[in-house]
């Protein structure tokens, strides 16, 4: 029920957008959001864009994980 | 450079490590964050003492009887109903939408309000059964704000989550030490209600992704609060959540929809936990629309034991119905009708710890 789809937006009418999902396009609303742009990526619920992501490189995440877990003993001695 | 999967054994390494030795009890409230955890076998690469617990994260799940057998009623008395694919085999009092369908009665699946809208057009009377948590009532709040046929209404059986995670607080016999909190719900409320569960129980609250890394991210975060005695809202799934949450999709629930009290199959009632459309609205109101009538319902089966599972203090191998007298094919218990129920999930998967 509440899952939703990282896709990429292609064509933008009004309050709707043409959205592709790993080469599969769907038309769905934008009511939520302001500023969406062409190629901007949004998270799709039951055919309504809920949020823009930002255009973060899986790479990124991972590197977001590592520090993390880097740091953590650093944090852990202070328990 | 770590890989995903190195990542993976790094993260439960450190939780090994870190989670106390009378371990940790992590509660969400998702179905889609119990899929992942099944699916990528999160708890089998965990301690044992590192508890993953699920409360009351299906919609389709806590609907209760009455409001299937109001959809039942609509579609007896020639009204079209249009809802999502899992609310068909939910059971009612008596049989489900999909009994009621076989029946002859005018139920249809959708994916979206959108195709329940387009339908409208080629019926005479169609009614929208609108389940679904925060993730799921702004679309309906914007689709009748775009001003819907006349022959379009709601049947609005939509839930909050914040609620039911107070309400968890306060049953007797739920046991956890910190919410795992859910992505695409935190999406639209933003993180705001959470700080009353640190700041008024102690609680730490971590928001999560989907990922198996987003999960195992969430449990370390939750275990360092725990250790260092610092219950706090954490966002750990930044990249959809921000504080404020989507304020549109917020102010469009708020002038559509007024909270009020619920039930939830399996729980009772909880105070403001469920939407009702405002007077304003009440042309789109299916509930004003048409006098429904039904009777005395029941929500839980003999046997059946998801009113402990949706609540956490129970998991599906504990019920003696799960696997045999209770399947996806047959469903006997709502927790085993919808893809996203706790006892579906474990079929699917084959969850046993």
């Amino acid at each position: 029920m509440c899952i939703a789809v990282p896709g990429k937006v292609v064509e933008i009418d009004g309050n709707e957008a043409m959205v592709e999902f790993e080469g599969v396009k769907r038309k769905i609303r934008i009511d939520f959001l302001d500023d969406v742009e062409i190629g901007d990526y949004v998270l799709n619920h039951v055919g309504q864009a809920i949020q823009v992501l930002p255009e973060e490189e899986a790479e990124e995440r991972l590197k977001i994980f590592r520090e993390y877990l880097d740091s953590y003993e650093e944090k852990a001695k202070q328990e | 450079m770590d890989s995903k999967k190195g990542l993976a054994k790094k993260f439960s390494e450190k939780i090994d490590e870190h989670c106390p030795e009378n371990g940790v009890k992590a509660l969400h409230v998702c179905g889609t964050h119990e899929q992942s955890i099944l699916k990528h076998g999160l708890r089998s690469i965990l301690p044992n003492r590192v508890r993953l617990k699920m409360g009351p994260g299906c919609p389709v799940c806590v609907t209760p009887s009455k409001e299937i057998d109001e959809a039942i009623w609509l579609a007896e008395n020639g009204v079209t109903i249009a809802t999502f694919g899992d609310m068909l085999r939910v059971p009612g009092t008596e049989k489900s939408l999909f009994d009621a369908r076989s029946e002859g009665n005018d139920i249809k699946m959708v994916y979206s309000i959108e195709e329940a809208l387009d339908l409208s057009k080629k019926v005479d009377e169609l009614v929208f059964f609108g389940i679904g948590f925060e993730t799921t009532a702004p679309s309906n709040a914007a689709a009748i704000l775009n001003n819907p046929p006349e022959n379009f209404s709601i049947l609005s059986s939509h839930r909050l989550i914040p609620p039911a995670m107070d309400a968890l607080l306060n049953i007797d016999g739920v046991d956890f030490d910190g919410f795992i909190a859910p992505g695409h719900v935190s999406t639209i409320i933003g993180t705001d209600d959470y700080h009353a569960y640190p700041n008024q129980y102690d609680m730490p609250v971590v928001v999560s992704g989907f990922e198996a890394l987003d999960i195992l991210y969430a449990i370390l975060k939750l275990i360092e609060q725990i250790n260092q005695n610092q219950p706090s809202v954490d966002n750990a799934y930044e990249r959809a959540v921000k504080e404020e949450g989507n304020p549109k999709a917020l102010e469009m629930m708020e002038t559509v929809f007024k909270k009020t009290d619920a039930d939830w199959r399996g729980i009772g009632t909880i105070p403001n936990s469920g939407l009702r459309i405002r007077d304003e609205y009440s042309e789109y109101n299916a509930r004003e629309k048409y006098h429904i009538e039904v009777e005395n319902s029941r929500d839980i089966h003999p046997g059946c034991m998801c009113h402990l599972i949706l609540t956490a203090r129970g998991k599906p191998t504990d019920c003696g119905l799960f696997s045999t007298q209770c399947t996806p094919q047959n469903p006997r218990g709502p927790c085993m009708v919808s893809r996203e129920g706790e006892c579906n999930i474990w079929y699917k998967y084959g969850g046993k710890k």
